[in-house]
């Protein structure tokens, strides 16, 4: 019995194992790629580290490429991106959630719709739109369009977050003397924290790895954001992998920082309502 | 603390009627228990007096003030929820003084209010700690505890011992009903439990279908039920009721039960001869082992000891009622039993559910 149990948890322990190395393998091969130096790339065959690690593809990224501006657009882009979808999420989550007014169904079958379109079908019409407010290649033209695509999802998202904060606690604050606003922002919102969280997470990085867009609507180096950027890596004749490896590996830090952060939140978030408090 | 007027209130969702029309007032310092079924409206009605719901039609005023359109931070009341509705990310200290803070009171004021408040809830241990490290009964006090520190117009409660476990239940009822002594304030309680009504209230108003059936103290509604719904929902166990005909020859009447059996009673009851009625008897009424000339045989179907006493489940001929008593002696009951229905402790209801 006891034999049977250790196998049953050992072959549990490396199926989890298995699907770990499979799902991280990617990320290990970039960091890996990154830290080999040019002439070890081609002549070493597939070795899992090289012979020898240096940081030149690093350095050149850093100090010789566009590299710093993609990088520091995309963080601008992400993060208006993430704070005003959130910002906007939690406001009409909580009206879906909680006022019954006229056209309700409507809005939310039109967000829902929204969701049904591939992007690559809205692309021209889109650049259509934005070029003669000169929103084409610039940030701000790119938050507007992530915006505009992250909010009806955000929406539902922060709605069954509201869902899940009884009603009673609301009508208790108002109750006890305060607005309707005021048991928003100083009790249902407090309580919202870890869906605010992931809602953040979860635009934040659609942002930062949003390609399509920031490439039709972004033609020159200045405004492009990293996904953009990684292709400059590519020349009509080679690929640079190495530095293409080494951006990156720099573009994971601020979404793993940005993890980091929330994850506390997150796991509270994503379990929510899983079982009664 | 107030007095509360509730005229000609109606309520309803859309097309659907919850409220047709019920006309209260209850005086300042009086503990007033709305008890009926679930979907009666009572909470309903809690709720409007709360400012939570709208007012379709009618009237509600507190201290003599309209104030249908006033919203519930502006009404002066408090309301402890079933679910008591803590706020989870708040100590216990900070869930009681979130009124106080919210309408500036000066912070030596509000120490000294939530202070004694926590002393006299015996939450004084406990400030510190967030709701979810605590339990059910001391949720229940810090709730109750929220409510008092303001010293509001009125205490609403909506159905506020229901999440307890029964005994829990019973200490509680009995606190509140001390606070309520203490503090005399005018407290509107929701309940469906007919004996929270009866040991809490100065009057219970008990309804159904969204109308009031009786209003009146807890005795009175006890023994003199207004009608067949009252007679039922006070008291456990509950009435028993015998339908039939009411036939009446000058002087004597009978009543002739459903199934064949014919009780004879000792007066005459204001109903025609002949008319269809239903019989009420509470079953601590049933006399057991009765002797004299208006013994009936019952057969004896069940006993039930409840420790206290003995429920026994009858039936006469084909109609089943029961009987309560203290006495022991009917514990190994089994066969035929002779039982009586005193007719000093009998209720009669005509065709439509009304006393006569």
């Amino acid at each position: 019995m006891t034999g049977k149990r250790i196998l049953s948890v050992l072959a549990h322990r490396l199926a989890i194992l298995a699907y770990v190395v499979f799902a991280l393998f990617p990320l290990y091969w970039l960091l890996k790629v990154s830290v080999t130096p040019n002439k070890l790339l081609y002549s070493e065959g597939i070795k899992m580290w090289p012979s020898r690690t240096s940081f030149e593809h690093f350095d050149f990224v850093l100090k010789h490429s566009e590299f710093p501006t993609f990088f520091k657009n995309s963080l601008i882009v992400s993060g208006s991106t993430a704070v005003i979808v959130t910002v906007l999420a939690s406001l009409a989550g909580y009206a879906m959630s909680r006022f019954n007014f006229r056209g309700k169904y409507w809005i939310i079958t039109l967000m829902l719709l929204t969701q049904m379109f591939p992007l690559v079908m809205l692309v021209a019409p889109i650049f259509k739109i934005l070029s003669p407010l000169g929103l084409t290649n610039s940030l701000t033209g790119l938050v507007i369009v992530y915006t505009a695509f992250n909010v009806p999802f955000a929406t539902f998202l922060m709605q069954s977050f509201f869902d899940g904060i009884p009603k009673d606690l609301e009508e208790a604050a108002m109750i006890d003397g305060a607005t309707q606003f005021v048991a928003f922002r100083q009790i249902i919102l407090p309580l919202t924290l870890p869906g605010i969280a992931a809602t953040l997470g979860f635009v934040f990085t659609a942002a930062w790895s949003e390609l399509l867009f920031s490439l039709m609507l972004i033609s020159g180096n200045d405004s492009a954001t990293f996904p953009v950027g990684l292709l400059s890596f590519v020349s009509k004749f080679s690929v640079d992998f190495g530095q293409m490896m080494a951006a990156g590996v720099m573009a994971l830090i601020p979404a793993c920082l940005f993890f980091l952060l929330i994850q506390r939140y997150l796991v509270q978030g994503l379990t929510a309502g899983a079982v009664k408090g | 603390m107030a007095s509360i007027d509730i005229a000609a209130i109606h309520k309803s969702y859309g097309i659907h009627p919850v409220l047709h029309g019920i006309d209260l007032e209850i005086k300042d310092g009086e503990f007033v228990v709305l008890v009926g079924p679930s979907g009666c409206g009572k909470s309903t009605l809690l709720r409007m007096i709360a400012g939570l719901e709208a007012v379709t039609d009618g009237e509600i005023r507190i201290d003599g003030k309209r104030v249908n359109d006033l919203a519930p931070k502006d009404r002066d009341i408090a309301m402890v929820f079933q679910s008591y509705a803590l706020y989870p990310h708040m100590s216990v200290a900070k869930n009681m003084s979130y009124s106080l803070r919210l309408r500036k009171t000066a912070k030596e004021k509000i120490a000294s209010v939530v202070a004694n408040a926590a002393t006299k809830l015996g939450l004084d241990p406990l400030m510190e700690r967030r709701p979810k490290a605590l339990s059910g009964g001391q949720r229940q006090r810090v709730a109750m505890g929220r409510a008092i520190v303001r010293e509001p117009k009125a205490f609403l409660f909506d159905e506020p011992l229901s999440n307890l476990d029964a005994r829990l239940r019973e200490q509680m009822r009995a606190e509140i009903k001390k606070l309520h002594q203490d503090l005399g304030a005018t407290s509107i309680y929701v309940t469906h439990d007919q004996i929270e009504a009866m040991t809490l209230a100065d009057r219970i108003v008990a309804m159904h279908g969204g109308v009031i059936q009786q209003v009146g103290s807890p005795l009175e509604l006890y023994d003199n039920p207004a009608n067949l719904f009252v007679a039922g929902f006070i008291g456990s166990p509950g009435m028993n009721f015998f339908e039939g005909r009411y036939m009446a020859t000058g002087d004597t009447a009978n009543f002739a039960l459903t199934g064949g059996v014919v009780l004879p009673l000792s007066g005459v009851a204001n109903l025609a001869d002949g008319s269809r009625a239903t019989l009420g008897i509470r079953p601590e009424h049933v006399v057991l082992g009765a002797e004299g000339p208006d013994v009936l045989k019952a057969t004896v179907d069940l006993v039930e000891p409840t420790g206290f006493g003995i429920i026994v489940h009858l039936k006469l001929g084909p109609v089943a009622f029961k009987a309560f008593t203290l006495d022991r002696r009917f514990l190994g009951m089994h066969g035929e039993v002779d039982v009586k229905l005193p007719v000093k402790n009998l209720h009669f209801f005509n065709e439509a559910g009304r006393k006569v």
